[in-house]
């Protein structure tokens, strides 16, 4: 903002990623468009990709572990599976489309799941490209010795506020990476090896599941993940401020919060 | 306090509740419009042209579906769809083990053949054990054998006009008044050259079951469990298949299910 300003201030705090608001509070440039692009895409394709996911599940609500279904001990079932008249395992709310019909469940999810997985492979590239995934995600060797300090931090909903948090926190780098490249992952890769086309070319991978039921079965463990990560992320947002917070990830701007008056003279 | 940013900030915030409220709004009553638009679909439906040309770039044209072993043969299988056609015509022809049964192959090829089960078997054969996997998520393992299609195909010399092959089977899944209720399904040539392409007249060892389609069946490897058009009784060399039944390229694909079956 200054032209004043050390030349190792400005390289570090250039005035495009940070200003002073008028009632002196500083915002931070901290989520770039990619970023802000993919994560309300990844908003939408979850938002289909779930409820399309169950309606696809209600053909056939039960889960097994193998290559094959063993019929007549499945691992789990859902709802009244098996006997008829008793309407389907998942409520018409949580599925899409609500009334129950596999074909257009099986149009949403697999429109979507293009969409998630070529933004996702994007995302990567720009990732990597960018430096964003060394500077901004990785953590640190000092800051992995300070897992038990964060862990404890955040049961007591202490967070990080004025300096610390112009950068995400350590167990947030941790379940974003954990997301990034284990659940979504697992997601997209359990998903084709379901497929009967790419099962021909990727039959190694549906090996190592343990065979395509098991594949499937994964698959749907793999989303109860991702949906408890979400409970968390959403949770996080609200007590971490969710105006600030949604406002990061519409404009790219995040407001520190002051610090206490009791700090100054 | 510093009042113009508070008046902003407040002004931000029912913005945001307004934008929150819109689309809590769109989510609840607008998913099952948008289900339900034609337009919708149809741009759903371009996921299906992505993946068939995905996987034909990914597969090519001979990559095999994985075959098991024989201790990996589900001792108990399922069928689905028609448990048997049930007409009057069909059970007599199963009442003496189909002798009296024919397929007829027609449409655009050289050689129209009508074959019985004794003629298809001296044809080349092929035997595999298959997993089969059914759009509703559950999958079997089992041993078929059967005619190759390539081989009755290379029979009957297809004429250049020809793109697919139809199939027409001997049961109504559904009853309808212009009979578009009959099972039929659809496949391109690049499917029915494919290796393990067959028309199935054994299972497990044994002449096929009826809830699996006796006598004779489509196994095509590589896509999901409807596209194996059951009760065979007449197969067609085509150059489109709009003109069949609604148009669609199979019974289920009629009712909305994709022709690319291979997701």
């Amino acid at each position: 903002m200054s032209a004043q300003a050390p030349a190792v201030e400005t390289q570090r705090r250039s005035p495009d990623r940070e200003r002073e608001l008028r009632d002196g509070r500083r915002a931070v440039y901290r989520h770039p468009l990619p970023v802000r692009v993919w994560h309300w895409l990844n908003v939408l394709c979850v938002i289909v990709l779930i409820p399309s996911g169950l309606q696809i599940l209600n053909a056939h609500p039960a889960l097994y572990w193998g290559k094959a279904s063993s019929f007549a001990h499945p691992w789990v079932t859902f709802g009244a599976f098996g006997s008829i008249g008793d309407g389907p395992a998942f409520p018409s709310w949580i599925t899409l489309p609500s009334w129950q019909d596999l074909a257009d469940g099986r149009s949403w999810h697999l429109f979507f799941a293009w969409i998630f997985v070529a933004s996702g492979l994007a995302y990567v590239i720009y990732a990597l490209a960018s430096g964003r995934l060394a500077n901004t995600l990785w953590p640190s060797g000092s800051e992995l010795r300070g897992i038990g300090r964060s862990i404890v931090d955040h049961l007591r909903l202490r967070f990080p506020e004025g300096e610390e948090a112009r950068r995400y926190n350590l167990l947030q780098k941790l379940s974003y990476i954990a997301v990034l490249f284990v659940v979504l992952p697992l997601m997209v890769v359990t998903g084709l090896t379901m497929s009967p086309g790419m099962d021909a070319r990727l039959h190694l991978l549906t090996e190592v599941f343990g065979g395509r039921q098991s594949a499937r079965t994964i698959h749907f463990l793999t989303a109860c993940a991702l949906v408890l990560f979400i409970v968390v992320h959403l949770a996080a947002l609200l007590a971490a401020g969710p105006l600030n917070e949604l406002r990061s990830m519409v404009t790219g701007w995040f407001i520190l919060a002051r610090r206490r008056r009791a700090q100054t003279p | 306090m510093n009042k113009p940013s508070r008046v902003l900030r407040l002004d931000r915030r029912r913005h945001l509740k307004q934008l929150l409220a819109a689309g809590g709004a769109l989510a609840a009553s607008g998913c099952d419009q948008l289900a339900d638009s034609p337009r919708v679909n149809a741009t759903l439906d371009a996921a299906q042209g992505w993946t068939y040309t995905a996987q034909r770039l990914l597969l090519g044209r001979d990559a095999l579906a994985q075959e098991y072993a024989a201790s990996d043969i589900s001792p108990h299988p399922r069928s689905n769809g028609s448990s048997t056609p049930g007409t009057d015509e069909y059970n007599r022809l199963a009442s003496n083990g189909f002798r009296d049964w024919r397929l007829a192959v027609g449409g655009l090829i050289e050689q129209p053949l009508s074959l019985s089960l004794e003629d298809l078997r001296q044809l080349p054969s092929r035997a595999q054990i298959t997993r089969h996997d059914c759009v509703e998520g559950w999958s079997y393992i089992a041993e078929w054998k059967g005619v190759r299609l390539a081989a009755l195909l290379d029979h009957a010399r297809l004429k250049p006009q020809a793109r697919y092959i139809a199939f027409f089977c001997l049961d109504t899944l559904e009853m309808t008044l212009d009979g578009t209720g009959q099972y039929y399904e659809t496949i391109d040539l690049r499917d029915a050259v494919h290796p393990q392409t067959i028309l199935a007249y054994e299972m497990n060892g044994r002449p096929l079951p009826i809830p699996y389609g006796a006598p004779l069946r489509l196994r095509l490897e590589r896509q999901l469990g409807y596209k194996m058009a059951k009760y065979l009784t007449r197969i067609e060399a085509v150059a489109s298949f709009a003109h069949i039944a609604r148009g669609k390229g199979g019974f289920w694909e009629d009712r909305g299910y994709q022709w690319y079956a291979g997701i």
